[in-house]
């Protein structure tokens, strides 16, 4: 067995072993971070079939932002998985059944499957040829040259999307206490600090 | 590595949209720093923006040029379509400045996104492939979400925002899934491209693919079957955003549609026809007889907008350049209707509370005569009666489906039109022959501007009719 094939099969193990554990665990934390580990171990099947593009993707936005978000969701909302998920072993022979039925009939399918080897030539994307650069490579240069019009509508989108968060959630709540940094840095001893003599048996007023 | 040589694509043809992009994000740098007190300058500027793109759009030569790697194009077509786009927004901002600050929701975010929808609008006008197509509606349909939900305290605009939202994202789903399937079965985004892959054939799953897609633009239409979110989106957004709805992103609409359909897909019109005939039908009908039972003047404009939709579609259902011609000259009609109808609409107001009930409407001749007349004239003209315009826009659009051969859904088009009449007219009866309760408070000056041109188009384009038809003629030619 070669390198590439033991690391395929660690790949894929890992990435169905924690796929099931995103379902099987008892915590919902635990079932996010074993999300992140089928992420990650997902990527390093992209890289090795040479999508390493799609890899840092998977990384950057998967895991860095996607499962973040899940597991704060997880953390700040208050739901009850254990009652989720009562009843959940009880239909899993019937789960399992439909799962198998499914199984099936796609390996009928994809067994009988061919691709039309006209339809293979047909992109017509000026693309460069995988030997002579890597796809990061090529996809950076169309994204700025040829589909730079896409990609500057892309960043408009992504602007509306950021104006109606905010004109949709930001409230301006009076009586909020705000840093003010130039105070606190012009604050000097004289400001914070009040000498005064205290009588004996008398006191001060505060 | 010998870096390929990077050629500028030529930007002169993209220029309306250069001066809204640059301009929309002074803009926002200038409201983000002003505050909340910015809104008076932030509206005044986007108007100024609008007029200046609207000048750069009239003053393109309207000769066929494509630009940024073949994605963008600008004929007659785009100009005319574009034209209406920048007139329907502009209306907008006039219309919606003394409903938001009476409503007390007057920031300056609403121009700014108003701008940016427009953009997305005039992106659909000027796609020439499918990524375009797509990433221009999601522009619009994102900034669309959004001002539906711009009344953010209140219950119904919420929820129409919503609505809106989850139903819009299903409908860009199916037009991405019909987009993949094309683009899977063609090899090729680019219309020309796709025209030249099918060769006049198309195997199943172009067909499929044509199906989906045609689902998507339904939506953003708001033709039957496809229609359902329509009445509550037009009911619960603020009323100005419902004027807006119903005028600019359906201009932006059906230009993305004749695009789609006539640029990518001309030589196989048997299987789209007879999606669009169906669509047409429909939406006639539906238009005509669910509102005949509406109370609510937001939603009778909103099956009013399902009908006419319908009855643009004829036109496009000929498939024919006069039919193209016919799609144009009944948008730039219904355009003027239906900012001049919502012009009144916003101007019902009484004691703080806006009025929205076709009752409402009584005996408005004697408190209001002339906007009572004007909105006769609106109303005459959407029921299509002649010397109005609207006699003109049905006219068109039926003459060239018969042309085509369509002669039942020339047909079914008037009958459904006589029955649509009906629900026309009453308000025309409510407001001559009802007595009135009392006076409502004069009209804001931008309603009043908007009015007034809309009824002199109305008026007008009914008696002189030679210069959009022209205009449009211009227009479809570059098509075909």
């Amino acid at each position: 067995m070669s390198a590439a094939a033991a690391f395929f099969y660690l790949f894929a193990g890992v990435t169905i072993a924690s796929g099931f554990m995103v379902i099987a665990s008892r915590n919902p934390v635990a079932s996010v971070l074993f999300l992140i580990l089928a992420f990650v171990n997902a990527a390093g099947l992209f890289v090795m079939m040479g999508a390493e593009f799609l890899a840092m993707i998977l990384v950057v936005v998967y895991v860095g932002a996607v499962a973040v978000l899940f597991l704060f969701v997880v953390m700040m909302l208050d739901v009850d998985f254990a009652q989720l998920r009562q009843g959940f072993q009880q239909y899993l022979p019937i789960g399992a059944l439909i799962g198998a039925v499914f199984l099936i009939e796609l390996l009928l399918v994809v067994g009988s499957w061919t691709i039309d080897p006209g339809l293979v030539q047909a992109p017509l994307g000026p693309v460069a040829s995988a030997e002579a650069v890597t796809n990061t490579q090529a996809l950076g240069r169309v994204l700025y040259t040829d589909y730079v019009f896409f990609f500057q509508l892309a960043g408009l989108i992504l602007l509306v999307a950021m104006i109606g968060a905010i004109v949709l959630t930001l409230r301006d709540r009076p009586g909020v206490k705000r840093q003010n940094i130039a105070v606190q840095n012009a604050r000097t001893q004289t400001m914070a600090v009040e000498t005064r003599k205290v009588p004996s048996r008398q006191g001060v007023e505060v | 590595m010998n870096a390929a040589q990077i050629v500028l694509p030529a930007l002169g043809p993209a220029l309306p949209e250069l001066i809204l992009s640059v301009g929309v994000l002074v803009l926002i740098l200038y409201g983000a720093f002003r505050g909340e007190r910015s809104a008076e300058g932030v509206n005044v500027g986007a108007l100024i923006l609008l007029v200046v793109a609207l000048f750069a759009v009239m003053s393109q030569s309207g000769a066929k040029v494509t630009t940024l790697n073949g994605s963008f194009i600008v004929d007659n077509f785009s100009k005319v379509m574009k034209a209406l786009i920048l007139l329907g927004s502009a209306a907008t901002i006039l219309l919606s400045r003394d409903y938001f600050q009476r409503e007390r929701i007057d920031r300056f975010e609403f121009p700014i996104l108003l701008i940016l929808c427009t953009i997305g609008m005039m992106v659909m006008a000027s796609a020439n492939d499918l990524i375009a197509l797509y990433l221009g509606l999601e522009l619009q349909s994102l900034a669309a979400y959004v001002i539906a939900a711009f009344h953010r305290d209140n219950l119904k605009s919420t929820e129409a925002g919503l609505k809106y939202f989850v139903l819009g994202a299903l409908s860009s789903g199916m037009l991405l899934y019909g987009a993949s399937l094309v683009y899977g079965f063609t090899g090729t985004v680019s219309f020309p491209g796709i025209v030249a892959a099918l060769d006049g054939t198309a195997g199943f799953g172009i067909v499929l693919g044509i199906v989906f897609v045609a689902a998507g633009v339904a939506f953003k239409l708001a033709a039957v079957p496809f229609h359902m979110w329509t009445p509550d989106v037009y009911e619960g957004s603020p009323t100005p955003v419902t004027a807006f709805f119903a005028s600019a992103p359906k201009m932006a609409a059906m230009a993305m549609t004749v695009r789609l359909f006539i640029g990518a897909f001309p030589d196989v019109t048997a299987i789209w026809q007879q999606i669009i005939v169906f669509v047409a039908i429909a939406s006639m009908a539906l238009g005509s007889f669910a509102a005949i039972g509406q109370r609510s003047l937001k939603r009778l404009m909103a099956y009013s907008s399902i009908g006419n939709v319908g009855y643009a579609l004829v036109g496009l259902a000929a498939g024919s350049q006069e039919g193209i011609s016919g799609v144009v000259v009944y948008m730039i009609i219904y355009l003027a209707m239906t900012l001049g109808a919502f012009a009144v609409l916003l101007s019902l107001r009484r004691g703080g509370r806006m009025f929205e009930s076709v009752d409402d409407l009584a005996g408005l001749s004697r408190t209001h005569p002339v906007m009572a007349f004007c909105l006769a004239a609106m109303m005459f003209s959407l029921a299509g009666i002649p010397p109005l315009a609207g006699f003109f826009a049905k006219y068109y659009v039926f003459l060239a489906a018969i042309k085509s051969g369509l002669v039942a859904l020339a047909i079914i088009g008037v009958v459904t039109s006589v029955v649509g009449a009906f629900y026309y007219l009453r308000l025309v009866k409510v407001m001559y022959f009802d007595e009135p309760v009392a006076a409502y408070e004069p009209m804001p000056p931008g309603a009043r501007i908007v009015l007034a041109l809309a009824s002199l188009v109305v008026v007008l384009l009914g008696i002189v009719p030679g210069p959009i038809v022209g205009a449009a003629g211009a227009a479809a030619k570059s098509l075909f």
